[in-house]
């Protein structure tokens, strides 16, 4: 019993990271109707300056802020090669995102190498009714759910969001009503690297990070973010608590190697699922 | 209020619209009609900056705004309604219209999301002014609704309830009658009368001549890319070059 209970609360930290990536993947497919594949990046990006800044001395904390800055800026370059050019068709950006992801594959190569590389985070764990979770899995539950109410909040009860929304369901109509579309992609873009880089600060504790996690973090945080459809984050942290919980158990009753496939098989039945329904969201040629 | 001069715009060295000049007086109904392919879709563009023109300049409020980017020119009081339904899908009735209030909002990113005071203040604003401009189109009971579900008549006056909620200086409208019963047309008619009546300065793009003559002070007449003709409903009516361009081909 107390297994299960311990696979379940490191399970439900493991969906709050993958939330986390898939809320950045929601928002800017939100907006500007495109599904961002240089998502993982963003993480990649952050956990890597949080580990080289934390060898050089600096203090945790600064570290952190200052990587999940770094993944912002990243995002916002990526929004700028993405859809700075007015007109740029969702799917000529979304092939952007892939080549930005590609290009980083490259920067990160240079500046860090390609080995795995840690970063401390907060040490110790608790024990909640006989299962024992590390106080590192506590904080990035605590940041997930923290970030989607704000999220919900935003979008859901907010003209600014209702605005938002209205850039990618309607771009043309959106402009006539004064909204500068190609500023709320950029800024989107921007929200999309920070959330991003928020996850990948908290995760590097947890797992080394090298240039290429981002594959996975992509991958997980995508079948989440389908499961919302790309647009409602409440059912996107469900999809992503799912997928975590589905996993760790996989991995704890003795199918570690497996755990990409879990997301993948998932991934693919909702989207067999959400391709019969009418998308919540359908963009008009403008 | 809105003065075109010397506007021209040609596509692969076809003139849509030669050297057209018009001006819209504060508080005036200016029509434009004429036969399909005049340039009547391409002069509304050029004016929202949807396109830009080869020569010619356009000033709205005393100031220059032919390169000016749709979305300033929107903030700066040109509201429009679109022949085409383009309201914002996923949404219902009551968020699209509050959409339009965009540009006159004053909160930013951080009072939005932190629901600061000013933010809340704002919000309950915008709600006020959408349920009125709801009520004034007729739409107050439908505001629950998606918007993508309705009609095609009520999605235009949806549209105008969303330029409304803008606080329009100017508000365009582009082929409003166009696919309309004619219930729908005698209500939209009424409508734009109101406005009229309440002082709102409308620029008038319509096919339907009858529609026009009704509802504008003045009238421009454009045939094959050129303005033919300017004036009173009256003038218009028995004017020969508008006859023989545009009624005479009707009849």
């Amino acid at each position: 019993m107390s297994a299960f209970l311990t696979y379940l609360l490191n399970g439900l930290a493991v969906g709050s990271a993958i939330a986390l990536i898939a809320s950045g993947l929601v928002v800017i497919h939100r907006v500007t109707g495109v599904v961002n594949f240089a998502q993982g990046t963003f993480a990649v990006v952050a956990g890597l300056c949080t580990s080289s800044l934390l060898g050089l001395g600096v203090p945790h904390g600064v570290s952190e802020v200052a990587a999940v800055l770094a993944a912002a800026l990243a995002g916002l370059l990526t929004g700028l090669a993405a859809v700075g050019r007015p007109g740029t068709s969702p799917l000529s950006s979304l092939i952007v995102t892939l080549g930005v992801g590609v290009l980083a594959y490259a920067v990160e190569i240079v500046l860090w190498g390609d080995q795995p590389r840690s970063a401390p985070g907060l040490a110790g764990s608790v024990t909640l009714a006989g299962a024992r979770i590390q106080t590192q899995h506590l904080l990035v539950i605590g940041v997930a759910a923290a970030a989607f109410a704000l999220l919900a909040l935003f979008f859901g009860r907010t003209y600014l969001g209702k605005a938002l929304t209205a850039c990618a369901s309607n771009p043309y109509a959106a402009r006539v009503v004064g909204i500068d579309v190609r500023r709320m992609g950029l800024l989107a873009f921007a929200l999309g690297g920070l959330l991003g880089g928020i996850a990948g600060v908290l995760v590097t504790p947890l797992r080394p990070i090298s240039f290429d996690t981002d594959v996975t973090l992509i991958v997980n945080g995508f079948a989440a973010a389908v499961f919302g459809a790309l647009t409602r984050p409440v059912v996107t942290l469900a999809g992503a608590l799912l997928l975590g919980v589905a996993e760790t158990m996989a991995a704890g009753y003795g199918y570690g190697a497996h755990q990409l496939e879990v997301a993948l098989g998932l991934m693919l039945v909702v989207m067999i699922v959400q391709a019969g329904r009418r998308p919540a969201i359908s963009q008009e040629s403008a | 209020m809105l003065n075109v001069s010397g506007v021209s715009r040609s596509f692969g060295g076809v003139y849509a619209v030669r050297d057209v000049s018009l001006s819209v007086a504060d508080g005036e109904v200016c029509g434009v009609i004429g036969p399909n392919g005049a340039g009547k879709s391409t002069l509304f563009n050029l004016i929202t900056g949807h396109l830009a023109a080869d020569h010619g300049r356009i000033s709205f409020l005393g100031q220059r705004v032919d390169r000016l980017a749709p979305h300033r020119r929107a903030r700066m009081g040109m509201s429009i309604v679109f022949q085409a339904a383009r309201v914002f899908r996923g949404m219902t009735v009551e968020e699209n219209v509050m959409v339009g209030a965009h540009g006159h909002t004053r909160a930013g990113f951080a009072a939005a999301a932190l629901r600061l005071p000013r933010h809340q203040a704002d919000e309950r604003e915008i709600a006020a002014e959408a349920a009125d401009a709801l009520a004034r189109v007729g739409l107050a009971e439908w505001a629950d609704r998606p918007a993508d579900l309705l009609p095609i008549g009520q999605q235009r006056a949806l549209q105008l309830a969303r330029a409304l909620c803008a606080r329009p200086r100017l508000l365009l409208l582009d082929e409003p009658a166009s696919g309309l019963r004619a219930e729908e047309r005698e209500r939209l008619a009424t409508l734009v009368e109101e406005l009229r009546a309440a002082g709102l300065t409308i620029l008038l793009i319509e096919h339907d001549v009858g529609f026009v003559t009704r509802l504008a002070d003045r009238v421009v007449v454009l045939d094959l890319g050129r303005v033919i003709a300017d004036g009173p409903p009256a003038e218009i009516r028995s004017d020969p070059a508008v006859l023989a361009a545009y009624l005479g081909q009707a009849s």
